[in-house]
């Protein structure tokens, strides 16, 4: 008995013993001061170390050159010689003696506020038929959201320039029910219709958010309203639409954002020209324009303020006509 | 005896409907989709056809079929599609390694370390989040032409190794502040420093976030077009958005055939990681260690 109880009590030993030279071989040693100093220290700097890419990314690619491109915008500079401060005649031009800069704008309202309702309405719509229990759901999901996945791809866009041309796709079908088609590309008051197709096409990105919004609705809303004698429509009207607003707002804001950078299709469906009669000169294309193949890096910058602003003053009235609309659960 | 006879029927009669309703559905969702996939499956189906059917044949399918447009479109207008193949993925391969790096760093600070300041350069990703790259184009321009990178993949690569992605950065943020803070305190416990709680603890967790980041940097540097655009002036730097635009500069509309080939070549690895992507999201955090 004696005898085991002394090999337990050896073994108890001897494994602590373990334990501790384990944790000394390790753990910072928390005895002199002067390495307690340096563990602090070491722990203060840590973090700055961790972030430091972003910190010179921040800086160097980020602050600095929009800093820089603010400077710019009241200057003219064509990267020869050194910019030349010209205060806000950039500005005014734009808005006093630029048509082509006002067709742009134009242009680029139209194609956000026309597209960017319509992408939500199939989004939602889609949604709430996919949410419906129905099996396959993962198929339907992906097969809607492939071409938002590959919409800005400039293989879509040629895709688009031979459907939308003369002899193209559209126009083989129509023709089929004895209408005679036209260039709708090359026809000023079509092609825009054509690229708002185009961004109505990818509203598979939206679907998933609002798939995914729809599941977090919570179930006993439902059984509530349905003890109460509601029926579906009601349903529909009183529980599933207040509680999806949050969710449109979110989609209608990032949505938007996106539209009003759209560069891509009209480039290419246009080769660059913005043509017909500007009728696809998007703002960021007609930015480009003037930046890289004018070399109006001064103008340009002041085009690209103008954009952020005018991108920032939307978001805000978005959210502020949010509250008339907008349902928030507490 | 009525009652119940009246019951079960109408309990059948509502399945039966439900069963419609479902047919219904299922009917109208397949047409929708098929409506909104049939230009892509008509171009898979026109890169096969030849050059006058492409203008005639509404079905997808080619008759006769042929590989002629592969062979005519991979040579491209001077450059070959094999030299803009390897650049887009040279540019895609190290746009995903720099992301996940820098971006993985910075969320690891932000998200689960203390120190001073730590709110405001939050706040500042954030901005960062916010801001249209367009007033972002000019200046860049200008720093990278004034340190001699224009005309090389510099300009497009660095600054994803330097956090520039804000998105990925919030995303991984959010997905570390779901882990257990009890994992960092045990880490610390068996003596890790914070490089190692990072890089054995933090990092392997964050793994489904790190594949949703892969995925996307992926599929938006292969299919970025301005950028490229304004940093690759030379034919044989040109990535693959770039040189089907070259080639449909050069050819004009007379060669549709051969630029749907290379049009749905340069689609290809987005459909493939999109598809092996899509799998390894679902299965999410359940497989990687947090069990319960």
């Amino acid at each position: 008995m004696s005898v085991t109880h002394a090999r337990d009590a050896e073994g108890i030993e001897a494994g602590s013993g373990e334990q501790q030279a384990r944790g000394a071989a390790t753990a910072p040693r928390p005895l002199s001061s002067r390495s307690l100093r340096n563990a602090i220290r070491k722990d203060k700097f840590a973090p700055y170390l961790f972030l430091l890419p972003w910190l010179i990314g921040f800086f160097v690619i980020t602050l600095g050159p929009m800093l820089y491109s603010l400077y710019l915008s009241f200057t003219n500079y064509s990267m020869l010689g050194d910019p030349a401060w010209v205060g806000l005649d950039n500005y005014i031009k734009m808005f006093t003696n630029d048509p082509k800069y006002l067709d742009s704008v134009r242009v680029t309202l139209v194609y956000v506020f026309v597209s960017v309702p319509l992408q939500l309405a199939f989004a939602l719509l889609l949604a709430l038929i996919l949410n419906r229990g129905l099996r396959g759901l993962p198929l339907y999901r992906s097969i809607y959201y492939l071409p938002s996945l590959i919409g800005a791809s400039v293989a879509i866009a040629v895709l688009w320039r031979q459907m939308f041309g003369r002899n193209g796709l559209i126009n083989q079908v129509l023709e089929v029910f004895g209408v005679q088609g036209q260039s709708w590309i090359g026809n000023p008051d079509t092609a825009l219709g054509t690229l708002i197709i185009l961004n109505v096409w990818t509203f598979g990105s939206p679907m998933v958010i609002f798939l995914a919004a729809l599941r977090q609705i919570p179930g006993y809303l439902y059984e509530a309203a349905a003890v109460d004698g509601i029926n579906r429509r009601q349903a529909f009207r009183h529980i599933t639409l207040p509680m999806l607003t949050p969710v449109v707002l979110f989609n209608m804001v990032l949505q938007m954002i996106g539209a009003f950078q759209a560069f891509t299709p009209a480039f290419v469906v246009s080769g660059g020209t913005g043509g017909p009669v500007n009728s696809t000169l998007f703002y960021t294309l007609y930015l480009y324009q003037r930046g890289f193949a004018n070399f109006q890096m001064g103008y340009a910058s002041a085009m690209a303020w103008v954009l952020f602003i005018g991108i920032a003053v939307v978001t805000a009235i978005n959210f502020w006509f949010s509250k008339y609309w907008v349902h928030y659960d507490d | 005896m009525t009652t119940n006879h009246d019951t079960s029927t109408g309990v059948r009669y509502g399945r039966k409907r439900g069963a419609k309703r479902n047919a219904l559905s299922h009917f109208m969702l397949i047409g929708f989709g098929v409506l909104m996939l049939y230009p892509l499956i008509w171009m898979l189906g026109a890169s096969f056809k030849e050059s006058e059917d492409i203008f005639t044949q509404i079905a997808p399918w080619p008759d006769p079929a042929t590989l002629e447009n592969y062979v005519r479109g991979w040579s491209g207008s001077g450059v070959g599609f094999g030299t803009y193949f390897l650049n887009s993925t040279v540019i895609a391969v190290l746009s995903v390694v720099g992301n996940l790096m820098s971006c993985s760093l910075a969320a690891y600070a932000f998200a689960r370390m203390k120190f001073r300041y730590r709110n405001i350069f939050f706040a500042c990703m954030m901005a960062t989040l916010m801001m249209p790259h367009h007033v972002l184009l000019v200046p860049q321009y200008i720093l990278f032409s004034q340190l001699g990178w224009v005309n090389s993949i510099l300009p497009l690569v660095s600054p994803k190794f330097l956090a520039v992605d804000a998105f990925f950065i919030f995303l991984m943020v959010q997905f570390m502040r779901g882990l257990p803070s009890e994992l960092d305190q045990a880490a610390k416990i068996d003596g890790a420093g914070p490089w190692q709680t990072y890089w054995r603890v933090i990092l392997p967790l964050t793994i489904p976030a790190l594949a949703t980041s892969a995925i996307f940097t992926f599929i938006w540097t292969w299919n970025d077009f301005l950028s490229p655009m304004l940093y690759l002036q030379d034919p044989s730097k040109y990535t693959v958005p770039l040189g089907l635009n070259a080639f449909l500069d050069a050819s004009g509309e007379s060669a549709w055939g051969p630029m749907f080939a290379m049009a749905v070549l340069s689609l290809g690895p987005l459909f493939g990681f999109f598809l092996a992507g899509q799998k390894y999201l679902t299965t999410g955090i359940a497989t990687t260690g947090l069990k319960g």
